[in-house]
Order: C-alpha cells, then structure tokens, then sequence
C-alpha cells in the first residue's frame, strides 16, 4: 500500500446540524428534507466535504476558515466553461 | 471557475479564501486539474476544490437543481465571523463576473473596517456615506448616482 494520504474510504459529513432538537424528530415520522437554510445576514451553514487541493484529497470544513473572508463558489461541472 | 482562477492575485491581495463547490467527485477535480485547468492556467486552479456529490450541501445553500442534479452557479461571501454578506445565484447559462465579486468584497471589508456604508456603483477610493440623523434627508449633498 503507498502511502495513507488519501482518505478514500472517509465519508465527509456534508452538512453540520449544530442543534438537533429530539422533540422536533419525534414528531417528523417523515424523513426531514433539507430546505435551503443559508440567508444573507445569517451566519453560513456550516459543513464538511471531501475536496480535491494541491494534489491530495482531503475534507474541508467551512467552520475552520472562521477569521477569514471566504467566497464559497458553486458550480454547475468540471470542464464547463460559462 | 478559471475566470475566478485568473484574479486569483486580486482576491488573495484581499485575504480571500475562495472554495469551489460542484457535485464532482474529488476524483474528477484532479482530473480536471491535471488534463486541463493546469494547461489553461499556471499552476493551475489554486484553490481547494471541494466535492458536493448527492447535493447535500448545495441543497441547504438553495443552489441544488436536482433535475439536473448539479449545482447551480453561485456565490456566497462569508466574513470573518462566518456570517454570509451577499449571495449570487445564476441559472448555469450565463457566466459570473469576477470583477464585480471583488468589487463586493471590497466594499463589505471597507465596511467592516470603518462602519460607512457605499452607495450604489462604489469602487474604491469613491465617496462612502456615514449613516445617522444628519444625513436623512441629505444624502443629496455628498452623493448623487453615478458619482
């Protein structure tokens, strides 16, 4: 095996939910779907992904870059050019 | 994402961290890197390139298109305290400019910095605004659209 810097086998968390409350899952029989929850004025949901950077993979977590301006900048493909 | 590639200069001069997010997997990033973005660019793209397969976190940032199952073309730009300042979401036919994504960090970290505020079409160095009583009303006197 080379060398272990390739965390394949590690599921990155996605989105981190801070406050889970019990009661609101008891009542929700119904798997929750996620709705949008980020909001100009609110803080940014936080959240874990597996990422491609300086030849490596590794996870990012949005909450580590805290102190800093950050652009968080989706889009919709690799080799995609609009 | 080269076209935010290519002011890399300006938005690290900034103290930027740019985050790409695409439902790619990360294996496909670095193909992407390797066969192209490299060759397009030097160096490459120099930012960390994020993977969001299944839409999970573009779903709770309201850029997930599930049809499609892709990421919409957006950004968000998050200061310091982690608090998002602005937002820009495009249908993916039309293309982001770069400059004005500068344009708004600058003008949020003039901001923070000095508690004014910026008017419609401020660049650096123009007229800021310094809200309280006295300037209800008399906005007219130190600026007028397109100053």
């Amino acid at each position: 095996m080379g060398k272990p810097v390739d965390g394949c086998v590690t599921p990155a968390q996605g989105p981190i939910q801070t406050s889970e409350p019990a009661a609101e899952m008891m009542q929700q029989p119904v798997k929750a779907v996620a709705r949008m929850r980020a909001r100009v004025g609110q803080e940014a949901p936080d959240f874990e992904a597996s990422a491609y950077y300086q030849g490596g993979f590794k996870n990012i977590k949005l909450s580590d870059y805290r102190g800093k301006w950050v652009v968080l900048c989706f889009y919709p493909g690799d080799f995609t050019f609009v | 994402m080269a076209a935010v590639a290519a002011q890399a200069d300006s938005l690290n001069k900034l103290g930027v961290q740019i985050l790409s997010v695409s439902t790619d997997s990360r294996f496909t990033h670095k193909i992407w890197q390797e066969e192209e973005l490299t060759k397009m660019l030097p160096g490459g793209f120099p930012y960390p390139m994020l993977s969001d397969q299944g839409g999970r976190i573009g779903t709770i940032y309201g850029v997930y298109e599930e049809a499609a199952g892709v990421d919409f073309r957006g950004w968000f730009i998050i200061d310091p305290d982690g608090k998002i300042q602005a937002m820009e979401i495009l249908t993916p036919e039309v293309g982001r400019e770069v400059k004005e994504l500068i344009r708004q960090v600058q003008a949020y970290q003039h901001v923070r910095a000095t508690g004014e505020v910026t008017p419609a079409g401020w660049m650096p160095g123009k007229t800021t605004l310094k809200p309280g009583p006295a300037l209800v009303g008399k906005v007219w006197e130190v600026w007028k659209p397109g100053a």
